[in-house]
This record gives structure tokens, sequence and C-alpha cells, in this order.
């Protein structure tokens, strides 16, 4: 299940529903809120917007968790992220795995989060006292990381 | 006709989100369109040719050498930062 959503989203009743969907058939769920952060290269931030673009991101998001419940052999897969004005604090996005055992959902989890930040349509543009600025793409870390992991 | 999106930074820089345009018959792929569009200007030229921007074809992130046609809807990407 996937949403882009301008509301906050609520990390306690997702995970609620989620589990009332699996009918006793997973035996893990791994999840992962982000979250805005206070403090950005050496920056007070007071708030932050996301922009994304419509459809492409939906289908991106919608491939990110496919690919994740085909490796690791999900029941479930949930992303959820926010776009437009966000406060320090704010949860930014949503991601749960749920499977028959630990490990798959842990993996899958890590490998959504990270796909999804280097290969969804998002941008974030922060506020700071000095003014806006687009946020750069920094260190993005490898989305296979995971996946190679899985082999061992 | 052929749709263009330009987002985030790219669309501030630009001063333009979309538009919609009539492509010249010498231009089919991308890496045409590019070029086509780089000869409006400067800023333009200088934008476009930022070698981290990633372009989509229809939502799919395409190569330069991607064919391009009527109907499309082609979209310029700086690199992106979600999550």
């Amino acid at each position: 299940m996937i949403r882009v959503q301008q509301e906050d989203f609520d990390a306690g009743v997702e995970l609620e529903a989620l589990r009332s969907r699996l009918q006793g058939t997973a035996g893990a769920v791994v999840s992962f809120i982000g979250l805005v952060r206070n403090l950005n290269e050496g920056d007070a931030i007071t708030g932050m917007t996301l922009e994304h673009y419509p459809g492409m991101t939906e289908k991106a998001l919608v491939e990110i968790a496919s690919e994740a419940s085909s490796r690791w052999n999900l029941i479930d897969a949930i992303i959820i992220h926010r776009v437009g004005p966000m406060s320090p604090n704010d949860g930014i996005v949503f991601v749960a795995a749920a499977s028959a055992h630990r490990k798959e959902a842990f993996l899958a989890c890590e490998y959504m989060i990270t796909t999804l930040k280097t290969e969804a349509p998002f941008w974030k543009k922060e506020t700071t006292s000095r003014g806006t600025r687009w946020v750069s793409q920094t260190c993005p870390e490898s989305p296979d990381k995971p996946a190679e992991q899985s082999n061992n | 006709m052929v749709q263009l999106r330009y987002f985030a930074s790219l669309r501030e820089r630009l001063g333009i989100g979309e538009e919609t345009v009539s492509l010249p018959v010498h231009v089919n792929t991308v890496a045409g369109l590019q070029l086509w569009l780089q000869e409006r200007g400067t800023l333009w030229a200088e934008t476009l040719a930022d070698q981290r921007l990633l372009v989509a074809v229809n939502h799919e992130i395409s190569e330069r050498n991607a064919s391009v046609s009527d109907g499309d809807e082609i979209a310029w990407l700086p690199p992106v930062t979600g999550g």
C-alpha cells in the first residue's frame, strides 16, 4: 500500500491497521519513520517543503514496494510519504514491511527507504534564518546493499 | 505536441514549470530535444547541461537516446532528495 499525502500520518494507526490485515500470517513487522530535523549542514531549520511529481512519484513507490515484496517474500508493505509544508519533528515518511520472519522484514524495510531516497521523485526545500534553499543530494547510500546482505 | 515539465530547483532557475511545444521535425530523441531547448539561450544551455539531471519520458527515467514523439510528457528532474 502506498500513499502520497499532504496531511500528517499516525504511525500507530497505520501499524494497527496493518496488524489487523495480517490475520496472523506474519511473524514480524519492521517500520521506519523519517522526521524533519531541526538542523542541516550547520543551519537551524525552521521549516521544509516537499515537492513531488504527481503520477510518476506514486508509480515509483509502487515499483519499490513491489520489488521489496518479491525479493523478500513480504506479506505486506507500506510506504506513506508526505508532500507540502512541514515543521521540524514532523514525520516525512513511513515505511513498513511485514514478513514471516524478522530478517526479511528488516532487509526489506531498509531497502525501501534507501531506494526511495535515491530513486523516487521528491525534492526538499528547507527554510533557514537566511531564507530557503533546495536540499542537495548528499552521499546516497547504495540501494542494493540490503539485497547483497540477503544473500549471506 | 509534447508536454515538457521542469521540477524543483530547475523550475525556479528556468522560471517555468511546464509547457506544451511542437517538436521540430528533426527532433526525435531526448538528447535532440535537449539541444533544441538549449538553443533558447545561455540560461537554458547552462541549466540543462547539468549532468546530474534525470529525464523522465512518460514517467519513466530514460536515457538521453530514448525516443520522443507527439503526445509524450518529458520531464527534467534534479537529483531527488526525498525520504
